[in-house]
């Protein structure tokens, strides 16, 4: 799980973390057990579905105001380290 | 402690706004040190709002219903230029190219924007703190599960969770998207009612904005309610302690008193919605917090590849809830436990919606507690999350349905500590609730 959150978590905090999560999920055994066949899920308390605007232009975030606070930039565009390739 | 309401009045007839700002940076500057509320006071940007109300009025103009009234924001509402960091590691150092529309909606009517914020109660404790400690006037804090309403309970002050959609959560740092929603903490009802109104209002730029007119407020503050239907609803007190349980019932006395017809009334499917909450907002913000790789803001931790940047950077810029929940909302949604967990929690989400719906076919308003103590000690109960996230029972099913809800101090608990009474109503019921408060307020001695 920590792998696919892109964390990294100690022996000590996997321990922590262990009986902690497991404590809410015995608490979720109270939902876990209903019968909820036919029910529907939410996911918006008003049933709100497909919001569209005018398709007009208008003016948008200046690209350099939203590198500014970025870690690294580069030619216009974010910059990271490398993605593909081998290893040097 | 000037209302806001009078801070207003007096601007507007020529008192100055700058000697205002100049007053609560005095008392920022007193009390910052013992109660850490501020993270960062944008002195510069605060003085050239405050001038501009001032060359407002002094054109002979209205500058607006909180005209020079200092606003403090908790640190996860975006304001161009001025450091927003949530209070955390992962953000230090961003500053956004952008406002959020509730902040550029309280320039617009005459305020004077302050950032902080931190924890009495989570997770909008800091805006609540500078409101009860009198630093400021009023404050903006946002509401997932009870982030405004509980620490308005604990720290004696007015905290308003308002419809989803209401307010415009453009420019809101995102935690678990379907149930944030941002609100006013004041020290009074009319001054809450008043910053509600300010804010809120259709925006096309959050596609979750509802866009029927935002309603009148102020004008119903005094209305009372004679007539109205209130219904003390069980599980919203069961589980409580007595002294909560007693200024409840008390509560529920003085809206007989004024008018009110009182039932009680038991709604059974509330009960699940602890369970429900602590997949959904964790499953949510796992997603929401997905954003935060190292790459467009805030802190970069240095690693060879990508994918080790990333990893590295999260590992170093959020703390340990966060952590916590990242990894409970992953596996809420991962393949295999989808259906059991975060599947089943939307189908009791549904519940919990059609038993409020029902519930509102016999009563106008419910009331209850909004939390089951008065204030914990600092750090009681960090070590053992659940008990923690039980102390949010009463707030969360209002999230969960996207209706309204208040917490207004009334009377007092064990050591002399504020208890929050809490009333609840349907979507777009501000007005009734605020009136409600307001009845409540004055029968607590406070005109």
């Amino acid at each position: 799980m920590a792998k696919l959150a892109r964390l990294h978590l100690d022996e000590t905090e996997l321990d922590e973390f262990t009986k902690q999560l497991g404590d809410v999920l015995e608490h979720a055994k109270d939902i876990e057990s209903l019968d909820l066949e036919g029910v529907l899920p939410t996911a918006h308390p008003f049933g709100l579905v497909n919001v569209v605007r005018s398709d007009t232009v208008t003016a948008s975030l200046q690209r350099d105001a939203v590198l500014r606070s970025a870690p690294d930039a580069e030619n216009g565009r974010f910059a990271v380290p490398r993605i593909v390739g081998e290893a040097p | 402690m000037k209302t806001a309401r009078d801070i207003a009045k007096n601007v507007n007839n020529g008192s100055s706004a700058t000697l205002e700002l100049e007053e609560t940076l005095v008392r920022i500057k007193e009390q910052n040190d013992e109660l850490n509320v501020f993270l960062y006071v944008d002195e510069q940007g605060a003085r050239a709002a405050a001038q501009r109300v001032d060359e407002i009025v002094a054109r002979g103009e209205n500058a607006g219903p909180l005209a020079g009234v200092p606003i403090a924001l908790k640190d996860n509402l975006c304001t161009v230029d001025v450091p927003t960091t949530c209070a955390s590691k992962i953000l230090d150092g961003w500053r956004p190219p952008y406002s959020a529309t509730v902040v550029e909606k309280i320039l617009a009517a005459g305020a004077v924007p302050l950032d902080p914020s931190r924890v009495p109660g989570g997770s909008s404790g800091g805006s609540a703190a500078a409101v009860a400690s009198q630093m400021t006037t009023l404050s903006l804090g946002s509401d997932t599960g009870g982030s405004i309403r509980q620490p308005a309970a604990l720290c004696g002050i007015v905290g308003v969770k308002p419809t989803y959609g209401l307010v415009s959560r453009y420019g809101l740092v995102a935690f678990a998207s379907s149930l944030d929603q941002i609100g006013p903490f004041a020290s009074n009802v009319t001054d809450a009612a008043t910053l509600l109104e300010a804010v809120a209002g259709h925006d096309s730029r959050d596609s979750t904005s509802l866009v029927e007119p935002s309603p009148s407020l102020v004008a119903h503050v005094e209305d009372g309610v004679k007539g109205r239907r209130v219904a003390l609803v069980r599980e919203l007190v069961d589980g409580a302690d007595e002294d909560v349980v007693e200024s409840v019932m008390k509560a529920v006395e003085t809206l007989r008193a004024a008018g009110a017809t009182i039932f009680e009334l038991s709604i059974p499917e509330l009960r699940l919605g602890l369970s429900a909450y602590y997949l959904i907002a964790p499953a949510e913000a796992s997603s929401n917090l997905a954003r935060f790789d190292g790459v467009r803001y805030g802190l970069r931790v240095d690693a060879d590849d990508v994918a080790a940047m990333n990893e590295a950077t999260r590992t170093a810029g959020f703390g340990k809830e966060v952590k916590r929940r990242i990894m409970l909302g992953t596996y809420a949604l991962s393949a295999g436990y989808y259906d059991a967990y975060y599947g089943q929690a939307l189908k009791v989400r549904t519940m919990t919606i059609e038993a409020f719906k029902r519930a509102y076919q016999q009563a106008d308003l419910l009331i209850g507690a909004t939390t089951p103590s008065v204030a914990f000690a600092f750090g009681s109960k960090t070590n053992d999350p659940m008990a923690m996230y039980l102390s949010d029972v009463f707030t969360i099913p209002t999230n969960l349905s996207g209706d309204a809800a208040i917490s207004v101090p009334f009377g007092t608990g064990e050591a002399d500590l504020p208890v929050g009474v809490q009333l609840l109503g349907p979507g777009r019921s501000e007005a009734s609730l605020f009136s409600a408060a307001r009845v409540l307020e004055r029968a607590d001695g406070r005109e």
